[in-house]
Parts: structure tokens; C-alpha cells; sequence
């Protein structure tokens, strides 16, 4: 009866030892399959109802997210009456808001509030009787939902307003030189370029803000980096202090990205380890180098590591020209040696506004200031964003991401697709933000289009 | 005294667009039909703008002639300029426009509708429409003439209880002064209808004699002939020009120094008037920092020296009116022959109605066309189609015909009239359709005209024309699909360097070659790579194939639009029985009535809480 697919949060979010995801459909089994490696040899889709199943959630570069148990129900002796997975994650609300969005990612759609319990009742497993209770139910938790939603977004409603106003003002200007050519002649693409950009931008920052409310409550993510041998994979053991990466004397050595959850100074961390960024040829590590470009992207800080034996030299830079500055943070390794080759004075002009600590993982020496560093940048606001204090729930930000891809399919296609075409995805955008404030902007377009427009032959 | 004249299957009152294309369609179905107008002679009358198309428009009227309905053939006869506008925004938005001859436009109605068989036309006020238990009876003239009927269609335009406004000057009358019908509103109060009240207004005529063209630029029809109708012959007529001119500050002074004088500010207009259309001192007030607004000098017909000003809708006093016009470059000597006005008149509040355009409240009653709150002759003539064939329909005892929103921009348009509120008369727009893409004019046979079968309305030439069209497309599709080359054809090569496109990188069909925009159908013509096949269809298959990505994203969200639509609810559905409804939610539910779960969720102030509850009462029911 129902076409889609749904997942959430069963449990109240926040700290707890363990949260469950539940997920229900026609599908599921098939998509969870993709996210998750069972201990057992058995693949889910082979599993009975009722069974638990141990294993991890893996992420698309096939890393590990949490170890999860999952349980399976099989249509219709389930909640929803159908086929049903709750997975029980372990990591904290981290790997569980991971984990979610990892569902999110194989096609399933993030649960309307109160959209079990309807399809419960519309598969007929809950009484006739029980019909108003669920009506109840989702009455609440929609209006409550909807309003919980916009005190939310309190904080940044003046920017979510901005946002709309701007698309409003573009789709307008679209608009109206389709159905008032003679009045309003053709569109003006540098100005809807302009626009389409500022919209873009604001969302960017707004989405980062949101990153930002996430790394205090699910903590930061953060990536070692540096050439091959300078002893990032030493770092990560002496951070979560226990071996986890390979070490070895020879370079290139690590290849995958390898990440831990630790804790600095009460703020949770997720620190990967990445393979050595060099000019290779070798294959799997190229693939390895192109993961670590990747993550090195979305990573809150970058600890970016130095040898002071060997020196600072091309390769090192070529690096340090491709990271964000903005969140880095240097780390001079080796820094027992006895013939060290990097000068103050050469760190100072190199990496001028950008913390530096000198270090050696080897020797323990260094690793206070850096966990220190690393706590005054969040304390400080030094990290991306602009000190908004915001709260975007997984809904509004799913919503903005994709009005962004719309957005940026109508900056590539700008000039490229006739205007109706355009309207697509510039029309989308605005319908995808509607969703944040559970509004319909589309209605609002025509009255912009007077408001703006001198139209009338 | 009133005598009994006679008994139709169907009777439409008002000979305008709504009312011409009603008649028609119904008699063209097979039913006795009676179409009844205040004056013969204003038959299909363009009181307003003397132009048919435009962006939205034009798509209307295709989609009529699709149906099998008149207006598309009728202005192919009657115009002086036909144009493609819009050209290079895309296919969705690409319009025809057309100025019309409309005394022509006019007599060739005239003729089309005393031709036909089954159609009897009748000169007369219609003053009371009779009903027994709240079923359409009869109607009953201003002379005593009683016709028993059971379907009534009105399609009395701004007449009801028209009132004409120019400055301190005022009358009760229609337009272009016409007789208003004061009764007839009357008699739908009593049956119960809300009534509302709307304005609208029309621009001066001037002589052409008097006009100093020299100081205006001109603005010629296409070379290319266009037409509206698919069975229309080759279009062989001479165009006329149109021509451009502009306001002056002087002009703006002149409306400023008057505005105490102006109808719409002093408060003697209090119809709402359409933020599309609006007044020139509407615009002179609203948009003070500019200094010049367009104005187009129109001709009204090939045998008349009468120019329509187009921009210049106005209900100032007549001597402002003038002033207003020798401040006009090209209009420094001009001569007015017809003062402009505004004129207000009774709408019945369009939500009254169901998808059919039958009342819910009185059965066998139809409105259609500016009766229902909308503007413009294309909507007019689409609203009397559809009602002429739910008439019809009835009559018949068959299932009413609706369009959806994904089929046709009459489903957006009527679905839009039933389930949202406006407060200012409704015009269409490319804008107000969600499947844009979908619903353009050059597929609108393909959307419409089986279904114009199934009804009966599109007669044998008609058919013979489409599935003539559509096995010819079919064809030619399938060679675009069948044809391919590789990077090793010379030919292609040499063709794709030329048009400073990319060479070929794998086996690629003349199909896929299509999407790039450097590549044109013509081209494969000329390579000798398709043989040829009428531009229409070289047309038709271009877009489909350079637009498919975005057809297909668009024929997606249709069916995710159409799950909901097929949920229908039932005519019966008690809304106050159904538990946890917002009282909001009731009152609207309750007004308009919507027929499935999809057309709900349109209704301002019905929320999505309230739909998940309609869908939980619905299932309940049905267990």
C-alpha cells in the first residue's frame, strides 16, 4: 500500500547507551543489506523474522560506523504490519545520527511524525477502536512537531527568511518574463547568476551552522593529514591510545582512511587518520588518496603534520596549498631528533594566523597542546561558521541540502536549458524550502511577481 | 403572462466565448440546445483587448481545438496578426498570439452557430431560471416565454448587475453599452448562490485618421504563418501591424493633478479589480519612479478605423481621458471615439461549483466563463466547453468529464477556481501549473483529442487528422531511435566539426544526438540522415527528444501527484463526524468539497495532519 520506505529515531535523542533506529517497507531488507556486514555468514535477506543479527554499519567507502544489532520483523507480524528492521546502535548519538543518515542514503525516506503508527493502523494491525488514539497521536505530534520545528529555528529564522525572500525574488523574475514577456522582457542571467549564488552561499553557511550545533552535540570531526612517514598514524594511536592503524617504516603504508571516536577535553571527536596524500602510482593507494582529499573536504579541523627531520619541503606544500586554512591546525612531529631542519622563523612566515605545536608522538611530548589547540578552536568559534548558535534538525537539513542541489543544477544549467527548464530546478528550490517552514512558497511566487513587476499592458 | 415555448435538453444563457463554445459542444453531442443572448448582433463579442493567445492563453486555446471546440478555428478565420512570442524561452512557454478582426470574429461565429444542426438561437432576457427541489426546471424570458429544461448553462459574463464607470459618470449597463441582466442575479440569490462583486475596465478608442503613426514604432506579424487550429487550413492572410508607443511624464502629471477625480481612489469603485489588468492610474500611482509605461496601438479590424490602446485601461473622467491622450507621442492630435471605463458586476463565488462546473447546490446548473470570477475570452471559451459537455453529459446520463491538473491547463484552471479563493478575477498562467513541461501547445492534440473522441465531440475529419499525425510520429520516432552511428562515420564527424560540437564517442542514435543543442532536426533532414515528414512532426519529435530529461522529471512528480488524486472521497463524507478535524478544516472541507484526497490537500488551511486523518477516516469507512 505504501510505496516508500521510512526510518527514524525510535529513541528520545540526546546521550544514552544505546538508541534504535526503525526502519519499515516493502524494501528495506534489500537496502539495509547494502549498510550492513553481518558477523554470521547468513545475508539478512536470509534471516527469518524475529532473528537479531550482530554486525556493523558500514559507510559507502566501506569504513565502519557503529556495531550494531539488528533486529528483523518480516511483514506482517511486525508494528507496521510491515517488513520492519530496528537496529540497535551502540556508539552514543553520533554513530546513531550516522547510521540514520546511512539509511537516508540507500533510498530510505526520513518517517513523517506519527508514520508508523499510521501505517500500523491503515495495515490493519492496530484496532478500529484504537483509530481515534492514533488520530490523537499524530495530530500531536505533527502540530507539536511542526511547532517544535519553528521555535527551533528561532534562532535562524531571519536567515531561513532570507533565503525564501531571495528565491521568491528569482523565481518572480523567471516567472514573470515568461508570462509578461512584452511587460517584462527577457531575464536578466547576470542578475539570477548573482542571486542564485548569494542563495547559495546563505544555505552554505546556514548547512555549516548547523555542522557547527553538531559538533557539540555529536562532536567534531576532524582528519590527520601530512606526506607519507611523518608519523600521522602514530598520532591517531597515541590520541585514542591504543593500536588501530598499521605503522610501519615504510611509506604509503596506511591506505584506507582509519578513524576512532575520542574524547578531547569533553568534546567528542571523530579523528581520522588518512593515507599519506603523495603523486603515486600505485592503484589501491591512489584510490586511498583520493578518499583522504574527500574526507580531508568535510572535515571540521585539520591536523596537518610536519617532520621536523626531514624538513619542509615541495610535497608538504603541495598539501598545504589544498587544505582550508580556515580549520587548520600544524603539528611539527619528530621534534626529538637531534638535527631538526625546520626553523621558527620559517614556521612563522609559512603559517602566519594558523596554530602551530611542535611535538614528538614518539616521546609524548606536544600532545597537551594539542589537545589544547584543538579545544580553544571550538571554544573560540574559530571553526567554520560565524558564531550563529543554531539548531537544524536532520529534516530541515536534509530539506536545505537538496534545495542547494537544486540550486546548483540551475547555476550549471543557466544559459544552457531554455527558461521553462530552468524553472525546474529554480521552482524545486523553492518547494524544497517550503518544506523547512511547511509552507507553500509556490503560491506566493504570483503575488511577488505584482509586487516586483509593474505588469498590465 | 408566461406561455410555454418550448423544451431543450440544455439551454445556455449569453452568447460570449463560454457561452458560444457550450452551445455548440452541446448540440455538437447530440442534444437539443437553445442558446439564448441579449443581442444577436454581439455575438462572440471582444468588448476588451481585440487579441487571442499569449503565454498560458494559447495553450487554452489549443487545448479547446483538441477538444473539438470552436475558438481556435474561428480566430484562424478572423485574425489581422498572428505571432509566435516567447520564442527561445523553451517549448512549454512558446505562445501564439493573435490580434483579431473582431466584427470578423464575430460574423464568422455567427454563421458557425446558426449552422448547426441541433442549435437554435434565441434573442431574449432571460429573467428566472425555475427549479423544483432544487433541479433546474425551465427558464422563463422578460417577454413570458417559458423553456422546459433540466441543464442551464449561464454564461452571462460582466452583465449581471453591470454598473459602467468614467469619472463622476455612472450607469448601470454591460459593456460596450449593452443591457445589464439585474434579474437573472436576483433569481440565483433566491436559489441560494453567493454572490461577489468584481471590477475590471477597458482602454479608450481612438481614429486611426487622427493617429501620427510617424512617432510610433511598428510592430508586424510574423512572416511564417501560424495557426491555432490543427484542422485549420494553411493560413494565407494578409497581416496587419500593430504599433508602439509610450506614456510621458506629462501624461503622469496629467493623472496625478486628476486623481481626486478617479473613480478607483475616491472610493466609488469597490469591486476588486485584477492586479494583471491594472488601471493607468492604477500604475502611475503604484509605480511612481517610472517615468514611462508601454502602450501598443491596435488595430480592431480590417473595415474599421477604431485603434484599441492597449496599456491604457482607464475609468478617469472622459475629459482626463483626453488630455491623457495628447500627451502621448503619435497622439498629439488624436480623436477619441469610444471613452475607456471601468465596470463592476456580480461573480458567482466560484468554489459553489463542482470539477464539472455544475452547482453543487442546484442540480442541472452550470456556470461558466467571467460569471465565475475569471477574465479573459480563452478562459471564458474553455470553462463554456467543459460545461456544455458536462450538460451534455448528463443529458446523456454519463460520468461527467474532468480534467486533472497533469492533463491540461483547464484542470489547473477550473481545479485552481473550485479550491482556491481569490479576491481579484482570475487570469491563467504558465506559472500556475505545476507540469509546465507537459502541457504545451504543440502537444496538445496528443493530450486531448482521444479524449475529444471518447465524448463524441471531434468529429470523423478531425480524427482522421490526428491519427494521421500520430502514426507519422510514431514512425519518425522510431527511425531517430533506429538510426545510429559511430565515432568512425565520416558524415557525422564532418557534421558535429561544423556545428563546433564534440566528436562522437560511442554508438549514438540520431535520438540521442538530438539532446545536444548544437544539433537540429533540420540538419538530419539535409544530411539526407531522415526523410521528411511534416514540420509538425519534426517539431514534436525534436522536443521530445531534447527535452526528455526533464519530461520524464516532470511525468515522475505526476505520478506521485496522481496516487493522491486516485484517492477519491466519498460525495457522502460527513466532515463534522470526522474525529480530530480542525473546525477550519471542516468549514473549508465542507464549502468546496473536494473530490479525492489530492484535491484536500489543495485547500487553503487544510493541513497535512488533517489529510493523514481523512486517510485514517477513509480506511475506517471502508472497512
Amino acid at each position: 500500500m505504501f510505496r516508500e520506505d521510512i526510518a527514524a529515531l525510535s529513541t528520545p535523542p540526546g546521550e544514552g547507551g544505546i538508541g534504535i533506529i526503525r526502519v519499515s517497507g516493502k524494501g528495506i531488507i534489500d537496502k539495509i543489506s547494502k549498510i550492513f556486514i553481518p558477523f554470521s555468514a547468513q545475508e539478512i535477506g536470509q534471516r527469518r523474522g524475529f532473528s537479531l543479527n550482530l554486525g556493523w554499519i558500514i559507510d559507502d567507502d566501506g569504513s565502519k560506523v557503529d556495531e550494531v544489532l539488528l533486529g528483523i520483523m518480516r511483514a506482517p507480524h511486525s508494528y507496521t504490519g510491515e517488513d520492519v528492521i530496528e537496529i540497535n546502535c551502540h556508539g552514543g548519538s553520533m554513530p546513531i545520527r550516522r547510521c540514520l543518515q546511512r539509511c537516508l542514503d540507500v533510498g530510505i525516506k526520513l518517517a513523517e511524525p506519527g508514520e508508523f503508527t499510521k501505517r500500523a493502523y491503515l495495515n490493519g494491525r492496530l484496532d478500529l477502536t484504537q483509530a481515534e488514539a492514533v488520530i490523537d497521536i499524530i495530530r500531536a505530534k505533527t502540530d507539536r512537531g511542526l511547532k517544535l520545528a519553528v521555535q527551533q529555528l528561532e534562532g535562524p529564522s531571519h536567515f531561513i527568511a532570507e533565503i525564501e525572500d531571495q528565491l521568491l525574488r528569482v523565481n518572480a523574475m523567471l516567472e514573470a518574463s515568461l508570462d509578461f514577456p512584452e511587460e517584462v522582457g527577457d531575464l536578466d542571467y547576470a542578475e539570477t547568476k548573482a542571486i542564485l549564488l548569494t542563495i547559495k552561499k546563505l544555505m552554505d553557511k546556514l548547512i555549516r551552522a548547523g555542522q557547527r550545533s553538531e559538533i557539540y552535540r555529536d562532536g567534531l570531526k576532524a582528519v590527520i593529514c601530512g606526506k607519507p612517514n611523518v608519523g600521522k598514524s602514530s598520532l591517531l594511536n597515541a590520541l585514542v591510545k591504543k593500536e588501530k592503524a598499521i605503522v610501519t617504516e615504510i611509506p604509503g603504508t596506511t591506505r584506507d582512511v582509519v578513524e576512532d571516536y575520542i574524547n578531547i577535553r569533553g568534546i567528542p571527536v571523530r579523528i581520522m587518520d588518512t593515507a599519506g596524500i603523495r603523486q603515486t602510482e600505485d592503484i589501491v593507494e591512489k584510490i586511498g588518496v583520493e578518499k583522504t582529499r574527500e574526507v580531508i573536504e568535510q572535515a571540521d579541523l585539520i591536523l596537518f603534520v610536519l617532520d621536523a627531520g626531514t624538513g619542509i619541503d615541495k610535497e608538504d606544500m603541495d598539501i598545504f596549498q589544498e587544505v582550508d586554512q580556515s580549520r587548520l591546525i600544524v603539528m611539527v612531529n619528530k621534534e626529538d631528533l637531534e638535527r631538526k631542519e625546520i626553523s621558527e622563523e620559517k614556521l612563522a612566515e609559512l603559517f602566519r594566523d594558523i596554530p602551530v605545536i611542535r611535538a614528538s608522538v614518539q616521546k609524548s611530548i606536544g600532545i597537551e597542546a594539542l589537545e589544547e589547540a584543538v579545544e580553544s578552536r571550538v571554544i573560540q568559534g574559530m571553526l567554520p561558521g560565524d558564531g550563529m548558535e543554531i539548531m537544524i534538525n536532520l529534516r530541515q537539513k536534509n530539506a536545505l541540502i537538496r534545495s542547494r542541489e537544486q540550486v546548483e543544477s540551475a547555476l550549471i544549467t543557466l544559459g544552457q536549458v531554455p527558461l521553462d527548464c530552468l524553472g525546474v530546478d529554480i521552482g524545486g528550490a523553492l518547494e524544497t524550502m517550503g518544506e523547512i517552514s511547511g509552507r507553500t512558497l509556490k503560491d506566493e511566487v504570483i503575488d511577488r511577481i505584482f509586487h516586483d513587476f509593474c505588469i498590465g499592458k | 403572462m408566461n406561455y410555454e415555448a418550448g423544451k431543450y435538453d440544455v439551454v445556455v444563457i449569453g452568447a460570449g466565448h463560454a457561452g458560444c463554445e457550450a452551445a455548440l459542444a452541446s448540440a455538437r453531442m447530440g442534444c437539443s440546445t437553445l442558446l439564448v443572448t441579449l443581442s444577436v448582433e454581439n455575438i462572440a463579442l471582444m468588448p476588451c483587448n481585440p487579441s487571442i493567445g499569449g503565454p498560458a492563453k494559447a495553450q487554452l486555446v489549443r487545448e479547446i481545438d483538441a477538444l473539438g471546440g470552436e475558438m481556435g478555428i474561428n480566430i484562424d478565420k478572423a485574425n489581422i496578426q498572428i505571432r509566435l512570442i516567447n520564442t527561445g524561452k523553451g517549448p512549454a512557454v512558446q505562445s501564439l498570439r493573435a490580434q483579431a478582426d473582431k466584427h470578423e470574429y464575430g460574423r464568422e461565429m455567427i454563421k458557425t452557430i446558426l449552422g448547426q444542426k441541433g442549435l437554435h438561437l434565441l434573442m431574449a432576457e432571460v429573467e428566472e431560471i425555475e427549479t423544483v427541489d432544487e433541479k433546474v426546471n425551465a427558464i422563463v424570458t422578460r417577454t413570458g416565454a417559458r423553456y422546459q429544461c433540466q441543464n442551464v448553462v449561464i454564461t452571462t459574463g460582466t452583465y449581471l448587475k453591470g454598473r459602467i464607470i468614467a469619472g463622476e459618470v455612472m450607469y448601470d449597463g454591460g459593456p460596450g453599452n449593452q443591457f445589464p441582466a439585474v434579474k437573472l442575479a436576483d433569481s440565483l440569490r433566491a436559489m441560494g448562490i453567493r454572490l461577489g462583486r468584481f471590477k475590471t475596465g477597458t482602454p479608450p478608442r481612438v481614429d486611426r485618421k487622427s493617429v501620427n503613426f510617424s512617432k510610433t514604432i511598428e510592430m508586424p506579424g510574423d512572416i511564417q504563418p501560424w495557426r491555432f487550429s490543427y484542422i485549420s487550413p494553411q493560413p494565407v492572410r494578409e497581416q496587419l501591424s500593430c504599433w508602439l508607443t509610450h506614456s510621458t511624464p506629462e501624461t503622469h502629471r496629467i493623472v496625478m493633478d486628476n486623481i481626486e477625480r478617479a473613480p478607483l481612489f475616491t472610493g466609488v469603485i469597490k469591486g476588486k479589480g485584477p492586479r494583471y489588468c491594472p488601471s493607468f492610474e492604477d500604475k502611475v500611482v503604484r509605480f511612481a519612479h517610472k517615468s514611462s509605461h508601454q502602450l501598443f496601438i491596435e488595430p480592431e479590424g480590417r473595415d474599421t478605423d477604431e485603434m484599441y490602446i492597449q496599456g491604457l485601461n482607464t475609468s478617469l473622467p472622459e475629459d482626463v481621458q483626453v488630455q491623457v491622450l495628447h500627451s502621448i507621442p503619435g497622439m498629439e492630435e488624436v480623436r477619441m471615439i469610444r471613452t475607456g471605463y471601468a465596470i463592476e458586476y456580480d461573480y458567482v463565488i466560484p468554489s459553489q461549483a463542482k470539477l464539472s462546473l455544475e452547482s453543487k447546490m442546484v442540480e442541472g446548473l452550470f456556470t461558466a466563463g467571467q460569471i465565475n470570477g475569471t477574465s479573459g475570452y480563452e478562459e471564458a471559451a474553455a470553462q463554456g466547453l467543459i460545461a456544455g459537455i458536462n450538460a451534455a453529459l448528463k443529458v446523456q446520463a454519463r460520468e461527467p468529464f474532468i480534467l486533472k491538473r497533469s492533463e491540461a491547463y483547464i484542470g489547473v484552471m477550473i481545479d485552481d477556481l473550485i479550491t482556491k479563493e481569490s479576491d481579484e478575477p482570475y487570469r491563467l498562467l504558465t506559472s500556475r501549473a505545476e507540469y509546465r513541461l507537459l502541457l504545451r501547445q504543440d502537444n496538445a492534440d496528443l493530450r486531448l483529442t482521444e479524449k475529444g473522441r471518447q465524448i463524441g465531440l471531434v468529429d470523423d475529419f478531425r480524427w482522421a487528422i490526428f491519427t494521421e499525425k500520430k502514426k507519422s510520429l510514431a514512425e519518425g520516432t522510431h527511425l531517430l531511435h533506429k538510426t545510429t552511428f559511430t565515432p568512425a562515420d565520416k558524415d557525422v564527424d564532418k557534421y558535429l566539426t561544423s556545428k563546433e560540437g564534440a566528436p562522437l564517442r560511442d554508438k549514438t542514435s540520431l535520438w540521442e544526438m538530438l539532446r545536444r543543442t548544437e544539433v537540429k532536426i533540420e540538419d538530419y533532414l539535409n544530411q539526407g540522415w531522415l526523410p521528411p515528414f511534416q514540420p509538425e512532426i519534426l517539431e514534436q519529435m525534436e522536443i521530445q527528444a531534447k527535452y526528455e530529461g526533464y519530461i520524464n522529471k516532470q511525468q515522475e512528480q505526476v505520478q506521485r501527484f496522481e496516487r493522491m488524486e486516485s484517492k477519491r472521497i466519498p460525495e457522502d463524507i460527513d466532515y463534522n463526524q470526522v474525529y480530530s478535524l480542525s473546525n477550519e478544516s471542516v468549514q473549508r472541507l465542507n464549502e468546496i468539497r473536494p473530490q479525492s484526497l489530492g484535491h484536500a490537500s489543495r485547500i487553503a488551511g487544510v493541513s497535512p495532519a488533517d489529510i493523514n486523518i481523512l486517510l485514517i477516516y477513509l480506511a475506517k469507512r471502508r472497512n
